[in-house]
Parts: structure tokens; C-alpha cells; sequence
């Protein structure tokens, strides 16, 4: 084991010690053809903790995230969500998992066909069978919850960036999911209307949520994370709690990412 | 010898274009139907990454009928299937012949307007845990059918046209019995003429249709 990762292994910081990871990886390898993206990656993210992953693009970052919902499919390695196995090829089994598991994208993904309130209710009404009456209370709850109340029956390209992204979130949420996997949420999005966004993610972390997100802003993963990954080259090359990584970087790698942001 | 009026031509042309039409409407809604569940098996294969042999087998099927000639395949239908012991009416033939056709076209325009709809709409979905039938059905479909509406109506015009080649077996449409009628009255630019005038009376609506559709739907949101 590299001595970086006796370090994240030193820092994690267990909310709910007791209970499986929320996450947890063994020797995750992906390749795309011969090009291998993850190199070996083992990581355990505990219930209710926040991880940043940061670094160069291409370092494997935003796959390893979406390895984690089976939007990305790994060849070699073990990854259990929640206590359980992922398992690509059982339909059932992947529906189970990721109703425990949202995600939002950095192009928001919003079904542009269907209203404010109709893209938080979709997948509620389909999967859990969620009643028009209650899904709708719940929707019109979420949606104040990122403050956009006044938007229900508002159409998505009607929201600017930052409303979308938070009517992503509400859609995420309106699942209950246990884990929320961000990529890059705020990359698309004007420099003024990162905060909106970011604001909703940091009171989820407040509340216990369980999250792992792929970010540029290290401003804000200091803030908010428990523990940040440096992924350089498929793997996972220093971790540990922000103020340390941020403020006494091992790596001649990660202090050139980091000076690299500042210049 | 026996004088036709002009209206004599365009009665007997009339009755026979009920034939081109209800050629087409069998032709243009029975190839909807089987180019849909070729639609739906060609995505699911694509989609899974397994029943890749599915996927495999509409592109061929897609392909074997854009890469041979209509009227061969009427041929085949009709002359095919008789050497085969199967002794098949023109109309059937006709039907059956340019359903087939019909259903390759529509699958691959289909096709296409599917793979238009970004894959983050199939991640979101999949991300929130709807099934692949509920993904197509609520998500990647209310938006592959906005954008197929215009070429899809636009290909009802070629089906219209095509109906024109089942005269060659003999069914007695439009086509051919403006043939039957040129022999008769030996006034072949006339009634030839008034053929053309009739496929277009029947085709240009619909071609302003398609062009209105696709203007309306590009307004909306």
C-alpha cells in the first residue's frame, strides 16, 4: 500500500462506525479498449461523509465516480454500495442500487420535455409508485427546499443555469437517496451562479448526506469535504483530511496541480 | 371507336387513386408499426450492451432493403413467393412488399432521431433508477418523436410515390390504370397528365404539412 493511502486510511473520518460504507472499492481497474482510465483504486467513503475528488482532466476522476452508479462499466475489482455487490448485468439488482444513489451532471441532464414540477415527480411515480397527491406535495416541498417554489410549472429552459442545476438536485433528492454523486456541478455554470448551487450542496453535507463529488472549486471542497482525493494518472495519489492536503501537499504532483490553479 | 370525355378519364383515374391511397396508408402505418418494434429491439441491444445480435439484425434488415430496388422487391414478393407455392393477390403482395420497405426507412430515420436525443437524457434516466422501457417511453421518446414528426411525414411522400411500381404486378392503382386508360383513348400526355396532377395533389399537402410541423416544433420551447 502506498504511503498515501495509509494516510486516507488514517484520516477518514467514521460518522456511523458501525454500519457498512456507504462506498467502498477493492483493486478497481478500468480500461476504455487498451487505454486503462483506473489503475487499481480502493477507497471506503463511510455514511454521511463528504469527499472531493479533485485533479487534472483525465486522471480517471469523474469515471471513478460513475463507476459508482453503473454508468460506467469496470472490468477488474470489487465495488459494493451500501453493503451490496454492483452488479452490471442484473437489471433489477443496478435499479435497486441506484435508487439509493443520484447523481447530477454538469450539464444538468434536466428532461427538457416536462415542467419543473414533472421532472422532480417522474422517477418517484415510476420506480417507487409514489402517488400523484403525495409526489407532488413532496415535489412542491423540494423545489422550495432549493428555492424554486415559484417554478413548478415553469419549463427547464426557462430557469437560468443555477435553477436548473438546483432543479437537478431537487430531482436527484426526490428519491431519497443515501449517496449523491456530483460530476463537475458547477463547471457549466456562469462564475455568479456557482454559490446558489454550491449552497445547496454544502447544507445536504450539514444534514448527513453522503457525498462524493468531482469539483474545481478547492475553495469549497476545503470548506465542506471530510477527506479530499487527488486522482493523477488512474490512480489515487495523495489523500487526507483538506486542511492538510491543501495546506502541506506530499506530492511534487499535487502541489503542481495546486499551483497550477493559482496562477 | 368509343369517345371518352375528359371526365370519363379523370372518374376512372379517380377510382383508382383510392387504391394509391389506401396502398399507402396499409404501406405507411403497417411500416410503423413493425419499423417500431425493430426501433425498440435495435435501441434495447444498443443500449445493454448485450443483444448486440439484435442490434446486428435490424442494421442488416435496414440495409438489405435501402440497398435493392423497390420494384425488385415487389418482384419478389409477387413472383417469389408464387415459385414458392405461396400464390399471392397483387394487392397482398403490393401491401406486404412496400410494408417491408416502409418499416426499414421509418426504423432507420427513427434510428436516427433517437441517437439525436443527448446520452445525458439515457444517464439521467438510468441514474434515477427507470427501467430501459421507462426510460425510452417518458424520456428519450417524447423527444425523439418531436424531432421525427417532419421526416417521418416527409417520407409518407416517397410511399406514396413508390405505390406507383405496384403497377408493374399488376394492381390495378393509379398508376396502372392510367396506363389501361392511355391505351384506350391513345391520349397517353393527357392522361399521363393528369396521373402526375393527381400524385401531386395527394403528395403536396402532405410535403406542406411536414414543413409546418417541423416549423411548429422548432417554435415550441
Amino acid at each position: 500500500m502506498p504511503p498515501t493511502e495509509l494516510l486516507a486510511a488514517a484520516h477518514a473520518l467514521p460518522k456511523d462506525p458501525s454500519g457498512p460504507p456507504a462506498v467502498r472499492m477493492k483493486g478497481l481497474r478500468k480500461s476504455y479498449g487498451t487505454h486503462e482510465v483506473l489503475k487499481g483504486i480502493d477507497l471506503d467513503v463511510r455514511p454521511g461523509e463528504v469527499v472531493a475528488l479533485i485533479g487534472k482532466s483525465g486522471s480517471g476522476k469523474s469515471t471513478l465516480l460513475r463507476c459508482i452508479n453503473g454508468l460506467e462499466v469496470f472490468q477488474h475489482g470489487e465495488l459494493t454500495v451500501l453493503g451490496q455487490p454492483l452488479k452490471h448485468d442484473d437489471a433489477a439488482a443496478m435499479r435497486e442500487l441506484r435508487q439509493h444513489v443520484g447523481m447530477i451532471f454538469q450539464q444538468f441532464n434536466l428532461f427538457p420535455h416536462l415542467s419543473v414540477g414533472r421532472n422532480v415527480m417522474l422517477a418517484p411515480s415510476l420506480v417507487k409508485k409514489t402517488a400523484s397527491r403525495a409526489g407532488e406535495e413532496r415535489a412542491r416541498q423540494l423545489l422550495a427546499r432549493v428555492g424554486l417554489a415559484e417554478k413548478f410549472d415553469a419549463w427547464p429552459d426557462q430557469l437560468s443555469g443555477g435553477q436548473q442545476q438546483r432543479l437537478a438536485i431537487a430531482r436527484a433528492l426526490a428519491m431519497d437517496p443515501a449517496i449523491l454523486l456530483c460530476d463537475e456541478i458547477t463547471s457549466a455554470l456562469d462564475p455568479e451562479l456557482v454559490g446558489e448551487v454550491l449552497g445547496v450542496v454544502e447544507s445536504l453535507a450539514a444534514e448527513g448526506m453522503t457525498l462524493l463529488m468531482v469539483t474545481h472549486e478547492m475553495s469549497f471542497a476545503r470548506k465542506v469535504s471530510n477527506r479530499v482525493l487527488f486522482m493523477h494518472q488512474g490512480r489515487v495519489h495523495e489523500s487526507g483530511p483538506p486542511a492538510e492536503l491543501f495546506g502541506n501537499p506530499q506530492t511534487p504532483e499535487l502541489k503542481q496541480f495546486l499551483s497550477s490553479l493559482h496562477s | 371507336m368509343v369517345d371518352f370525355s375528359l371526365w370519363d378519364i379523370l372518374r376512372n383515374l379517380l377510382l383508382a387513386a383510392r387504391w394509391t391511397v389506401l396502398l399507402s396508408l396499409v404501406a405507411f402505418v403497417g411500416g410503423g408499426v413493425v419499423g417500431l418494434a425493430l426501433l425498440v429491439l435495435r435501441e434495447a441491444g444498443g443500449v445493454r450492451g448485450r443483444g448486440n445480435l439484435a442490434a446486428r439484425a435490424v442494421a442488416v434488415y435496414v440495409e438489405l432493403f435501402q440497398g435493392t430496388p423497390l420494384l425488385m422487391q415487389l418482384f419478389l414478393a409477387y413472383f417469389g413467393l408464387a415459385l414458392l407455392g405461396l400464390p399471392i393477390s397483387a394487392w397482398s403482395a403490393a401491401a406486404v412488399a412496400l410494408t417491408l420497405y416502409a418499416s426499414a426507412y421509418l426504423t432507420e430515420i427513427w434510428h436516427g432521431c433517437v441517437r439525436a436525443v443527448p446520452r445525458g437524457q439515457w444517464e439521467a434516466g438510468q441514474s434515477l433508477a427507470l427501467s430501459f422501457g421507462e426510460q425510452m417511453r417518458h424520456v428519450i421518446l417524447p423527444q425523439a418523436v418531436r424531432i421525427a414528426i417532419a421526416p417521418t411525414v416527409g417520407f409518407l411522400v416517397q410511399v406514396i410515390k413508390g405505390t406507383a411500381l405496384a403497377s408493374v404486378i399488376g394492381f390495378i392503382e393509379l398508376t396502372k390504370a392510367g396506363t389501361m386508360i392511355a391505351n384506350a383513348t391513345f391520349q397517353p400526355m393527357l392522361v399521363y397528365g393528369c396521373v402526375a396532377l393527381m400524385y401531386f395533389v395527394l403528395c403536396f399537402p402532405v410535403s406542406l404539412w411536414a414543413r409546418m410541423l417541423e416549423r411548429k416544433l422548432h417554435a415550441a420551447h
